[in-house]
């Protein structure tokens, strides 16, 4: 059995699960930051299984999988910086206690 | 030559501009300028009138062949401008131009030292040229303008002294009633145009002697057009805005009643005339509108004690009596009566005008004994008199008559009705005689000051003038010469043998019954006035209150129908309908919000399931449905 786009793509899509199920299920902002990562980095491994596999000659895939993890790098650093803030102010980094921003 | 046509227009409207540009703002008021500059601008275009009138009399079937100026293109349509040069047009402007040349010398007069001088006499050049401009019009479409033009200047000019109530709701008066017919106006001209696809007068009338234009459409683009006249000239039920209109000048008065503004409406029914012969019903109702409203007037007439008001019921009265020879005998008999009746109301008012500046009132029972005071006014509106009773040899008589004669052979009952209103006519002609110049002076009215004196020679010459054409300008047609000239046969007996036929003496003997009652009540008092008006009090009160007919328009029609009905079920239909509409859409997004924000939660979690949710939901549906 050789390994194929379909491979990739299901290690792509149980990544982007576990991913989302972490982000919408922990409590721990942190832990909710670190799978909205897993979930960016499963979209990285799609995009480059297609563009590996689809259209080799074309590089835009690759490219985009780079700048995602650019922008995923500066997402942590802000992400963090507003945990940080939020439990200076708060004392907590439980995402079900910061609701201030409802009606 | 064409443009010598049509400087006979533009004199006057020079004469407003001139006026109203440069004289009014930079001389003073108490220069006399103005009404030089307008009279110069009048006797140019009368000299011009005469002139053309001599060219339409010498000219091949009486008509002047003038170029149109092309106006504007849009599409297919083309409107010009142009001029209907034709014996209808030439006697309309020797009509309007010696009648306004006469009433602007007299005010020369009678305005002196009135504030509003420069401003009178602008709006009088304006009023005298839309006038001429609506007498000079070959299509519709230019004839309306000049139609609003001169509905416009009746109200600047009723409205005169605006900053009296009564005038100012008297000029609103006019405007509105005289809109309501200006509708019917409008919409005929629409009916004409969707229907033939031209404005041009001549062309319509070719269109309806051919007989393309026929039937129903015409009949109601007829009736449209009486409708505005009805409005123009006072017509019943459409008259209730000339009596209330006194309150402008009287020279205005004067000038609205016997050449211009009610002229108007005769003169477009003239004009259109071929429409309303080839439609039965039109013209009938043209005789039928007409002989109603002469009575009907007349009847109001006889109890006013105002003079003013006196003229003005008897000018509808004999508008109605123009409309009856128009619908029942033609072009010409309607027409030769307007020309009669101008000279002669003109100078009524212009002599009305005469007593009120001598006595500072307009009311008859403050008059009296002015005969010996005043002698020059007396014997002018003597003759006037006379002449609107139908008094032969004056100028009314030949002209009532020939209404009556083609009345008698079309409408008998309309015969009766006409017949009855020169009994009318004579007498409350004499009654204002007798009350205002005979017996002795009853003092006068609060403003007079000291002794009543003749009026100076600047107001008296232009009666004298009018009183000579009151009694020459109906020999005209003693002959039948007018109405060959109208291109209609009219009946011609000569100057003496008219005296041979029946009906004139007829309408003499009922003129003369009108004079002596008017003499035994007001002159002799062999009869008691009030004793009369006891005994007759119903109908009395009925003509002295104008047969209720201003409460019925200002209660019932305008309160009831129009403010309680009409436009309360407007402002119903505005604040619940038009702002429901609004208020409801506005609450739409308010209480939706109300219902919804429970939504955000504040959870960031919830947030991200329900979009993940979605964006599953939206790719099965791509997926599967896609």
């Amino acid at each position: 059995m050789s390994i194929g786009l379909e491979h990739y793509l299901i290690l792509s899509v149980i990544l982007f699960s576990i991913g989302l199920y972490g982000a919408l299920s922990k409590r721990n902002a942190i832990i909710i930051l670190m799978s909205i990562e897993i979930m960016l980095n499963a979209v990285n491994i799609a995009m480059v299984a297609f563009s590996r596999y689809i259209v080799p000659e074309l590089l835009t895939g690759q490219l985009f999988a780079i700048f995602i993890m650019v922008v995923a790098a500066a997402e942590a650093a802000v992400g963090l910086a507003i945990i940080i803030t939020i439990y200076r102010n708060r004392e907590t980094i439980d995402a079900t206690e910061i609701n201030l921003m409802k009606w | 030559m064409d443009f010598a046509f049509w400087l006979i227009f533009l004199l006057p409207i020079f004469s407003f501009i001139i006026i109203s540009v440069f004289i009014r703002p930079f001389v003073r008021p108490e220069s006399k300028v103005a009404g030089y500059i307008t009279i110069t601008a009048l006797i140019g275009s009368l000299a011009l009138s005469i002139w053309a009138l001599t060219e339409v009399l010498a000219a091949p079937h009486h008509v002047v062949p003038v170029e149109s100026i092309r106006w504007l293109v849009v599409g297919d349509l083309t409107i010009n401008i142009g001029m209907t040069m034709d014996s209808l047009t030439a006697v309309m402007l020797i009509v309007v131009t010696v009648v306004s040349l006469m009433v602007q010398i007299y005010s020369q007069g009678y305005m002196k030292g009135d504030p509003g001088y420069h401003r009178y006499y602008a709006w009088m050049s304006l009023f005298t040229a839309s006038m001429l401009g609506l007498v000079l019009a070959n299509n519709l479409l230019q004839m309306f303008v000049f139609w609003e033009m001169v509905g416009l200047c009746s109200y600047l000019l009723i409205g005169f002294w605006f900053h009296r109530p009564t005038a100012a709701n008297a000029a609103k008066k006019a405007f509105i009633v005289t809109r309501i017919g200006d509708f019917g106006f409008l919409a005929a001209i629409l009916v004409l145009f969707f229907n033939t696809g031209t404005f041009d007068i001549g062309e319509l009338h070719g269109l309806a002697v051919a007989g393309t234009l026929a039937g129903a459409t015409l009949t109601w683009a007829a009736i449209g057009i009486f409708s505005g006249a009805m409005g123009k000239s006072a017509q019943f039920p459409l008259h209730v805005w000339l009596p209330d209109a006194m309150e402008g000048p009287t020279p205005v008065s004067a000038l609205i009643h016997a050449a211009t503004m009610v002229a108007a409406g005769v003169f477009l029914v003239a004009r259109t005339f071929p429409l309303f012969a080839h439609s039965t019903e039109a013209l009938t109702t043209v005789a039928v509108i007409g002989g109603v409203t002469a009575i009907f007037a007349a009847s109001m007439g006889l109890v006013m004690t105002d003079i003013k008001r006196v003229l003005a019921y008897s000018t509808i009265s004999q508008l109605g009596y123009m409309m009856l020879g128009l619908g029942a005998g033609g072009v010409a008999i309607g027409i030769f009566h307007l020309f009669n009746h101008a000279f002669f109301k003109a100078l009524l008012f212009l002599g009305a005008g005469s007593v009120n500046h001598a006595t500072g009132t307009f009311d008859m029972r403050q008059m009296g004994g002015l005969r010996k005071i005043m002698p020059w006014t007396y014997a002018t509106f003597l003759i006037a008199s006379l002449s609107i009773a139908g008094i032969w040899p004056l100028a009314g008589f030949w002209s009532k008559d020939e209404i009556l004669i083609s009345s008698w052979e079309s409408q008998p009952i309309l015969f009766y009705l006409a017949m009855i209103t020169v009994f009318m006519t004579a007498f409350y002609m004499f009654r204002v005689i007798f009350m205002t110049f005979g017996g002795e002076y009853r003092g006068g009215g609060p403003e007079a000051h000291g002794h009543p004196h003749e009026s100076p020679p600047v107001m008296v010459m232009p009666m004298v003038v009018l009183a000579v054409l009151a009694v020459v300008s109906g020999l005209w047609n003693v002959t039948g010469q007018f109405g060959a000239f109208m291109g209609n046969e009219a009946h011609s007996f000569g100057f003496f043998g008219i005296l041979t036929q029946p009906l004139p003496w007829i309408s003499l003997i009922l003129a003369g019954l009108g004079i002596l009652l008017a003499y035994a009540i007001y002159s002799a008092k062999w009869l008691s006035a009030e004793r009369i008006g006891r005994m007759f009090s119903p109908l009395y009160t009925l003509f002295f209150r104008k047969y209720w007919l201003d409460e019925l328009y200002e209660n019932v029609i305008v309160g009831k129908v129009l403010l309680g009905g009409f436009f309360a079920g407007l402002q119903l239909f505005d604040s619940k309908g038009v702002d429901g509409v609004v208020n409801g859409l506005a609450s739409v997004p308010a209480v939706g919000g109300r219902a919804i924000r429970r939504a955000q939660t504040g959870q960031l979690q919830l947030y991200g399931l329900v979009m993940g949710i979605g964006l599953v939901v939206i790719i099965l549906c791509v997926y599967f449905l896609g």
